[in-house]
This record gives structure tokens, sequence and C-alpha cells, in this order.
């Protein structure tokens, strides 16, 4: 297990240097001087000049890169030139709003998605198992944005249930220590302010869920069709073990395996899926954050946080990996 | 064609010479979820390619004279079935030749990841060594941002125009082909046929080329199809963000649901017919690549 965590870990390695080279490259293919793309057209010749002296655009393009990995390797990502902050500090303030809302999508995705699952894998070719392949062949085709609009629509424009954009009510006066409002609402002892920032991650939690949602449902169903077909559940059924028991220590346990790895690998659709999400619901998080900085043009922005992204997936998938490596021997082997 | 024998396929089957292919097809006109995926593609296609005949105005003219007051919008009316956006365009005539757009930024990007991946796929596949460590070491890198964001980051760089989009969710898609493809070709080199074509002192790249690759494509056909699907959502997503093409007179779904969205609490119609315009695009393709993708299943041939 060690020999695969070490071998796996260092594939990581040469991944990371190869994407610093890319988003380096990237700049560069930005057209015209990197500078003035970096700052934008009305930039003055005098910012021109400085930030072609910080960056040193002037030099050699192999000793740039080494200016660049140096920064890098020192917690330097850059700028925004539109806020004027360091592109780290943004990145750190916006992170908790998207994890709250990666975390309550998964959540929907998970508890909504793994029961549709095993009732149509239960009963292929069933009404129920019908109803759950439509549901989730609908989230899968379905624009996030497009449904995003739609659930703001019925639920927070025509219907009312739920607030329209933002993270917590105008008028909230909750405290905040971590930056996650429903955290922040319970430490501090105010439910009131734990319960607004729970409304509103409804809307978006499913707009963004539903496409894991969908998979969650395929994969769960495929997992538990094939799993009731195994011997070794006959045979629980067969010495007359109570269908619950079956269920739960030989159907679900066995069919939940594949449906772990899917789940972890769902992050990466999530991140960018957040982008869409938190632009319609007005949510100050990372992915608005990206959203703004692709209107802005605000290229340091830009380069920063898709190596923050590619980071916080690149480590996810390696977890799965090394889970699915410490449950399953077979892939530690191969 | 030379396709490797099934041995569990039936010697009546094998005389008629049924390959894999026209297996598959036979399958597939006897399912209802290829069936419906077809006539969705095909009705998509249709449009798009006769948008001149069926719409019922020219794509850039302005129907003021059918409103009381300009900027007003129009729910429906005999004239304008659809209704009107606030801009005065027919909201009918948009929808159709939006079809336009999404089939073609959506084939060309789809084709494009399709060659440039599966020629990736192949050297990786077909070398192996080094060269299969390199290509892959770059597949990962690309992997490694999820698809969409990879798109955006193209499309960043790139001027606003139906050509960028192509390159950009082209080019997000090319790892995806790589990958697949190369697998697929080393589960294949790894087959009794391989080896018996070793044994008959085939040449390398005749083995590869003929016996392989053929083997090899099925399921990167499969996954060209159902990335048609994603193509036509991300083309409306990376217009959404404000990265779609800059030409506003060429009507295209996602930018209609952009300019919708203002007047959205009082004319949510305007941003609903193309969304469910898209959504129903990506339907069919997803329908039929995952009819495609049942059909040419070795498990279910019989």
């Amino acid at each position: 297990m060690l020999r695969f965590a070490i071998r796996r870990v260092a594939l990581l390695v040469p991944t990371l240097f190869g994407l610093t080279l890319l988003l380096f490259a990237w700049v560069r293919a930005l057209p015209g001087d990197p500078a003035r793309a970096l700052l934008g057209e009305r930039a003055t010749p005098a910012a021109i000049a400085r930030v072609t002296e910080v960056y040193g655009f002037d030099e050699p393009l192999f000793s740039q890169y080494f200016t660049y990995m140096g920064s890098l390797l020192r917690g330097d990502f850059g700028e925004s030139i539109k806020k004027n902050e360091p592109v780290l500090t943004a990145f750190l303030d916006k992170l908790p709003a998207t994890i709250e809302l990666t975390f309550a999508a998964l959540l929907f995705a998970i508890l909504v998605g793994i029961p549709l699952g095993y009732v149509a894998g239960r009963r292929t070719g069933s009404a129920a198992d019908a109803g759950a392949v439509t549901i989730s062949l609908i989230g899968v085709v379905t624009p996030v944005f497009f449904l995003a609009l739609l659930l703001k629509y019925v639920f927070a424009i025509q219907l009312g249930i739920f607030p329209t954009v933002g993270r917590q009510s105008a008028r909230s006066d909750a405290t905040h220590t971590t930056g996650f409002y429903v955290l922040d609402g319970i430490i501090n002892g105010q439910p009131g302010a734990a319960w607004d920032a729970i409304v509103h991650l409804v809307l978006p939690a499913i707009a963004l869920g539903t496409i894991p949602l969908a998979i969650i449902v395929r994969m769960t169903r495929a997992a538990v069709s094939e799993v009731i077909h195994e011997d070794y559940v006959r045979t629980a059924e067969a010495k007359g073990l109570k269908a619950s028991l079956v269920n739960r220590r030989h159907v679900m346990r066995n069919a939940l395996l594949p449906v772990v790895t899917t789940i972890g690998l769902q992050l990466g659709l999530l991140l960018a899926g957040a982008v869409l999400t938190e632009t319609v619901f007005a949510l100050d998080g990372v992915g608005n954050y990206l959203y703004q900085a692709i209107r802005d043009r605000d290229y340091p922005v830009l380069q920063g946080f898709i190596l923050f992204i590619a980071i916080i997936y690149a480590l996810v998938t390696l977890l799965v990996d090394l889970s699915y490596g410490l449950i399953d021997p077979r892939v530690r082997e191969s | 064609m030379t396709i490797p024998l099934d041995a569990t396929q039936a010697p009546e089957q094998l005389e008629r010479g049924d390959s894999l292919w026209r297996g598959a097809f036979r399958r597939m006109r006897r399912s209802p979820t290829a069936i419906i995926g077809a006539v969705i593609v095909l009705l998509f296609v249709l449009v798009a390619i006769f948008a001149p005949l069926l719409a019922p105005y020219e794509p850039a003219s302005t129907q003021w004279q059918s409103l009381s007051t300009p900027y007003m919008v129009q729910f429906s009316s005999p004239e304008h079935l659809l209704g009107i956006d606030r801009w005065g365009s027919d909201m009918l005539t948009q929808l159709i030749y939006g079809a336009r757009q999404s089939l073609v930024i959506g084939l060309v990007s789809t084709a494009f990841g399709l060659v440039a991946g599966a020629a990736l796929g192949l050297l990786a596949g077909a070398f192996g060594g080094w060269v299969d460590s390199i290509v892959m070491r770059i597949v990962d890198i690309l992997l490694s941002i999820p698809s969409l964001l990879l798109a955006i980051s193209i499309a960043a760089v790139l001027d606003k125009s139906a050509f960028a989009l192509m390159i950009a969710i082209g080019a997000a898609q090319v790892p995806i082909f790589a990958r697949l493809l190369r697998g697929s070709m080393m589960s294949q080199s790894r087959q009794d046929y391989v080896l018996a074509a070793t044994a008959l002192g085939l040449r390398r790249r005749t083995i590869v080329m003929g016996h392989v690759l053929p083997n090899s494509i099925g399921p990167t056909i499969v996954q060209a199809t159902l990335n048609l699907a994603t193509a036509v959502i991300e083309v409306a997503a990376l217009s959404y963000l404000g990265l779609g093409t800059a030409e506003v007179a060429v009507a295209e779904w996602g930018r209609m649901i952009v300019s919708a969205q203002d007047r959205f609490d009082i004319a949510p119609w305007l941003a609903f017919y193309p969304g469910i315009c898209i959504a129903i695009t990506a339907l069919g393709f997803t329908l039929f690549g995952e009819a495609l993708r049942e059909a040419l299943d070795p498990k279910q041939r019989r």
C-alpha cells in the first residue's frame, strides 16, 4: 500500500509542474504585449513599464519561467488588476462560500441519488426505474445555469419560498468567524443566521447538484442491479436473512464502492458548475469571482484561480485513488 | 473489414459476415431509445440546414410594428407564435437560426476534439514506451483542469468568435478522447488475435492500424456522440459567461438566455424557449449515444 501511495503521489509532481508551464505559456499566448494584456487597454506607459519590470517580460522566456516558479514557491500568485488584492487572498476569502455550496450540492445529490438509484436498480424495468432514469437524463441534458434560472423563477420569484440572490439576508447582523455562514451561525450561537444561510443555499445546491445526482443515480442503479444477482446475495436470502439485513450488509456495501469513487470524481464538475451557479444566484464565491475576472479580462486572477482549482481537484482525485487502493487490493497491484 | 470472430457468436451469424457495426446498427433499429434520439437529432439537423426556409422572418429583422410600445416584449400572437424579445426579434426565427449555430459549433468542435484526441491516443497506444509516457503526462495535465474551466481559459485568450468557441470547446475534449482511445487500444493489444497476428508475421503497423485500431474505436465514437450533447450545452454556458460570439446579429441559444435575463421576472418564456431547445438537442445526442454504446457492447451481442 505504501509503495502504491508513494507512486501515486509522485505522479502528481509532473502534473502540477506541467500545469505551471501551461499556465505560464497561457498568459504569454495572450494577444499583444503580455504587460498590456495584464493591465488592460488603458494602461499608462509607466504602469506597463513597471509590470514589465516586475514580471520580467523583457527577459528571455527561460528566466521568466524561473521568476514565475520562484514567486509561486514563495506563495506569491500575483495580484488582481481590477481589485488590487493578492490573488491568493481573494481565493481564500471566496473559498468558504464555494466549499459550502459544493458540499450542499453533493449532499443533495447523495441523499436523493442513492435511494433513487437503489430503487431503480432493485426493480429494473419498473415505473420507479423509468422515473429514476428520466430524472437522471433530465439532469444530464439541462444546462446548469438554465436550471438555476428556472428554479429561481419558480421558487424565488413566483412562489417566494426561497431568496433570489446572496448568501444571507441583506439585513442580517450575523457575525462571521470562519466564512462558512452555516457553521458561523452554529458556533456563534445564532441559529437564526444559520437557518438564513441554509435557506439561501437550497436553490443553488439543487441547481448545482443535479448533474452529480444524475451520475450517482446511474452508478447506483447499475451497481445494485448487478450486485443483487451475485451468488452471495442469493445465499444470504436463501439462508433466511431478513431482507433489510441483506440489503444493508450485502447489497449496499458492495454496490456503494464504485458509487463512492464517482462521488469523489464529481468535484471537478462541481467546481466548474459553481462558476455558473454562483453567477445566477449572485453568491460571493470563487466561481462568481472567476466570472468577474473573465468579464474584466483579469488574467492574473484567472491564472491563479485555475491553478488553485486544478490543485484542489488533483488532491481530491489523489485521495479518491488512495482510498480506493485501501479498500480494493486489486487497485494497488496493477 | 477485419473484425475478430467472437467465439460466442452463433456460426450461422458469422457466415453472414455480421460485422460489429452492422450488428450494432441492427440492434439500434430495434431500440426505442435509439429511435427517439435519432429522430431528435435528425429534426435538429434539418431545422439547422433549412433554417432560411422554415423561419417566418429574416434572422436580423426587427418586428417593432407588431408591438404597441418599442422595447416591450410579446408573449404570443398569430404573426409571432413564440413572441418577440425586447430587441424586437421574432423568437421562433431566432430559435430556428440558433439551431444552426449550435449544430455548426457543436459538430466542428467535437470533430476537432475527436481528431486531435484520437491522434494523441493513437500515438500513445501504437508506440507505447516513452512516447506513451510523455503523451499521457500531457493528457493528465489537461485533465487536471475541469473540462468547462479549460474551455473557459482557452476562450478567454481568443477573440469572441464562433471559431474561438469551436477551438475552446474542442480543445477541452482532446484529453478525454486521447485517454479513451489509448485505453481501449491497450486492452485490445493484449487480446489473443494480436498475438496470433504477430505469430503469423504481420507487420506491427498492419496489426495496429488494421486490427487494433478498428477494434478500439467503438468507445471513442460513442463518446463523440455524447460529447456533441456536452458541446451544445458548453456553447451556451460560455455565451452565458460572456465568452460567446460578439456577432449579436447571429442568433445563439445561450446568448438568448442571457439577454432574456434582465426581463426574467416579467417575460420568463424568452429564456425558457432557448433553454428547452438546448436541453432537447442535448437529450437527442445523449439518447443516441447511450443506445450506440449499448448496441456496441459485446455483452449485448446475441
